[in-house]
């Protein structure tokens, strides 16, 4: 009797309930479906942003890509101080002309301001390191007439 | 550029904007709201009665809006619905979508419910046409409005709003959360910062309601309870006293460590954030209105003289809320991590999250609000309207 | 039961190809997915050391970051910075003109302490943008590296506010959070970041400290090495050489 009173004073209150468990179900049902089932594999996120991150293509290619053609070139800069300067590092990314070398030569960098990156005179630069002012180091004239850009040592 | 010395280069724009600024502010409101609606109900402070009903459907107003700056903010909205799917359960900012919805559905739509229900009957039944069809709707389906039924209503309303105050702390304690555990910013970085976003939304929550009930009542050309109103001012009074205290206490320990963030943000607060720190938010928007409530605690004045006072307090305090949420927000993206450097923060207007959006969706609650009262009255005197 | 000796063949072989196929499986399942090569994420654990005495500042790191990575400009993944520092000043002079991607005009005051500091990210171990991000669209992979999915990041730009050292942004275009990825996609082929490649002086170089052959080791054990805000305790793996007091 107490109880048949209870369902009839607060049965409306079912209503509400039922419409919250029904969103409740949906939304696990939703849920199920759509989260990629590797989540949470190695952290919480998606293990395909893994591969996703990998796939980007390469722009540079690696001095071990130069070398292969460029034996001599890489003999004639490992006797000198630009041993450990990469060949990228003034030529630019050239992973395009190491896919495909002779469809896409790449241009010479303009010498002025390539070696004058790196050394022109700077007192934040470490002490030690090779830095002239170009104006009164060779009167203006461009680097390579002197140095040999490979072994630039003189 | 708008930089002053040294900033790393990724720090020159700012990430979160005007609308960031606008969602504590909203969520603000209707802590606050409902706080004030509990006050009578659990706390059983009947003098703000009149206020109930109204207090229920201003947090409703602006719980709807809430989510709105937020999408407009992200880069991908399409994709908020992550937050549901896969939340990251290190960080506050997942728990948004999970609390947003439990405070709507469970505590403030369900309590609505039942604070209405037996309005809500009686219309399905007296009006006519679409009326009609909403109100049965909004039944749910059941006719029962037995004085038993409604003690029952009374009963679980109760329990609702019980559990409603811990829900609106959270609702709103954990967007303070968001910025005080970021410990790389030293602006933000505080664990005073979810209380004094729960004082200040408290705060201004109940300068929304006293306002709005006072512009209401002068509308409808009502005679506005002044018990009501004075106790609800005394509310007021004393929470912003609170928030105010937090916020002093807060400035002073900082000032007294002085640690090496301390001459960059006191040099931000003298310059670029003057106006609206200084000039707005504590004068104007503190100091100003809690000197006003003091004074008519102190003293008896007439109560033409007491709405007036009421009224320019809680605009006051409205703005100095939304003042000091600015400067929560923007400021702590003005100064750089490496403490040598500030930056410009230029609010666009018609854009994405310009000034434009962001005013439309500090009117919007007010248009939800205005169709709100029209379909749920909360006004005692009233009866059933034909279509 | 007798087995004949044709039984036991057939019986061994295919246990063998059993056992073969779950290894091969086994392999691969504790690779990346969706690649079949050699590269095995638990064995690496990258990071990056920085001497501070060899960097001169030309930018070529923050040319060939920007290039391989299409770094939108006026965004950075890499930048380099220039401390002056003097005792009559109470903060250092700091610059770093558009990230120092066309390098600095050079400094020439004297009497000054002058000095390089490129910044990166710091894959952070304890990383707080991996902590606050609200849908787990940036994460610290297996190996060490701080990377974002950027089929699945929000663009909250929480990250960015947690991050105590500035390098994140916000793509403009893809509308996501973006930042270093310590070259992730040329790592995993044994290839050495585009930032490392390009350095003409070697003043920075990738480093895994899983590696018992790597110089990080002794790297660490033999020179003063400092991390960026070590209060944060973030675990940043960016390990400088002879790194100022005065760098921020």
């Amino acid at each position: 009797m107490a109880v048949h009173r209870l369902l009839r004073d607060s049965g409306h209150l079912l209503r509400p309930l039922l419409i919250l468990l029904a969103g409740l179900g949906i939304f696990l049902l939703v849920r199920s479906a759509v989260v990629p089932k590797a989540f949470g594999q190695y952290g919480h996120y998606r293990p395909a942003a893994l591969a996703v991150n990998r796939q980007n293509p390469l722009v540079f290619a690696g001095q071990g890509a130069c070398v292969v053609c460029h034996d001599d070139e890489a003999k004639a800069r490992a006797a000198g101080k630009h041993a450990h300067v990469a060949c990228e590092a003034c030529h630019g990314p050239q992973a395009q002309h190491a896919a495909d070398p002779l469809a896409l030569k790449p241009t010479l960098p303009d010498v002025a301001t390539l070696c004058a990156r790196c050394h022109a005179k700077d007192t934040a630069k470490p002490k030690t390191f090779p830095q002239v002012i170009t104006a009164e180091h060779s009167g203006g004239v461009v680097c390579n007439t002197c140095h040999q850009p490979h072994n630039p040592h003189l | 550029m708008g930089v002053d010395g040294f900033m790393y280069p990724n720090e020159v724009e700012l990430q979160w904007s005007l609308l960031i600024v606008l969602y504590p502010y909203i969520t603000g409101l209707v802590a606050g709201a409902f706080i004030l609606a509990s006050l009578e109900r659990v706390f059983k402070v009947e003098e703000v009665r009149p206020t109930y009903r109204l207090a229920l459907l201003t947090a409703l107003a602006f719980l709807l809006v809430a989510p709105l700056p937020l999408q407009l903010h992200l880069g991908h909205p399409e994709r908020s619905f992550e937050m549901y799917l896969t939340p990251h359960r290190s960080s506050a900012m997942a728990m948004f979508g999970f609390v947003y919805l439990w405070y709507l559905m469970v505590v403030l739509l369900v309590e609505v419910w039942l604070e209405y229900r037996a309005d809500i009957v009686a219309f399905s039944q007296s009006c006519q046409g679409v009326r009609r069809w909403i109100y049965k709707i909004l039944t749910l389906g059941s006719g029962n409005v037995s004085p038993a039924s409604l003690r029952v209503d009374n009963k679980v309303g109760y329990i609702i709003t019980i559990i409603g105050i811990p829900s609106a702390f959270l609702l709103h304690g954990y967007v303070g959360f968001i910025f005080g555990s970021v410990k790389a910013n030293p602006w933000w970085s505080t664990p005073l910062m979810p209380i004094v976003f729960l004082f200040s939304a408290m705060t201004s929550g109940i300068a929304a309601v006293l306002a709005l009930y006072m512009v209401s009542m002068k509308l409808r050309k009502t005679p506005i309870d002044m018990r009501c109103v004075d106790t609800v001012a005394k509310y007021l009074f004393y929470m912003f006293v609170i928030d105010f205290s937090l916020e002093m206490l807060d400035l002073v320990q900082r000032t007294y460590e002085a640690d090496e963030s301390f001459r960059s943000l006191d040099f931000m607060v003298h310059t670029r954030l003057w106006t609206s720190q200084v000039v707005i938010q504590i004068f104007l928007g503190t100091l100003l209105p809690i000197t006003l409530l003091a004074v008519t605690q102190l003293w008896k004045f007439t109560e033409s003289l007491r709405r007036q006072v009421y009224l320019g307090a809680s605009i006051l305090t409205l703005v100095g809320i939304l003042a000091m949420r600015w400067n929560v927000v923007i400021g702590g993206q003005l100064f750089s991590k490496s403490f040598l450097g500030y930056t410009t923060y230029k609010v666009q207007f018609a854009a994405r999250e310009g000034l434009l959006p962001a005013v439309a969706m500090l009117i919007l609650p007010f248009v939800l609000f205005f169709v709100l009262v029209k379909l749920l009255p909360p006004w005692q005197d009233s009866k059933p309207t034909e279509v | 039961m007798e087995i004949s000796r044709r039984e036991l063949l057939t019986k061994c072989s295919k246990l063998l190809i059993l056992t073969a196929t779950a290894a091969k499986a086994l392999e691969n399942s504790r690779t990346a997915p969706g690649h079949d090569d050699t590269y095995r994420m638990a064995e690496h654990w990258w990071g990056m050391i920085v001497d501070i005495d060899k960097c001169i500042g030309c930018g070529n790191c923050v040319r060939a970051c920007s290039k391989e990575n299409q770094v939108p400009q006026g965004y950075f993944r890499t930048w380099v910075e220039r401390y002056q520092v003097t005792e009559d000043r109470e903060h250092p002079l700091v610059e770093s003109p558009n990230g120092a991607i066309n390098g600095f005009s050079p400094a020439t005051r004297e009497d000054t302490k002058s000095f390089y500091v490129p910044k990166l990210c710091n894959h952070c171990a304890d990383s707080p943008c991996v902590q606050v991000c609200p849908v787990g669209a940036t994460f610290v992979s297996p190996d060490g590296v701080v990377l974002v999915d950027p089929d699945y990041c929000l663009g909250c730009r929480y990250c960015m506010q947690a991050c105590p050292y500035g390098c994140r942004y916000f793509h403009p275009e893809k509308e996501i959070a973006d930042k270093c990825t310590l070259c992730y996609h040329r790592i995993t082929k044994g290839l050495t970041t585009a930032c490392c490649e390009s350095c003409p002086t070697g003043a920075r170089q990738l480093v895994d400290l899983k590696d018992p052959k790597d110089p990080v080791h002794e790297f660490l054990r033999n020179n003063k090495v400092q991390v960026l805000k070590p209060q944060m305790a973030t675990g940043s793996k960016v390990y400088y050489k002879n790194l100022d007091g005065s760098v921020r």
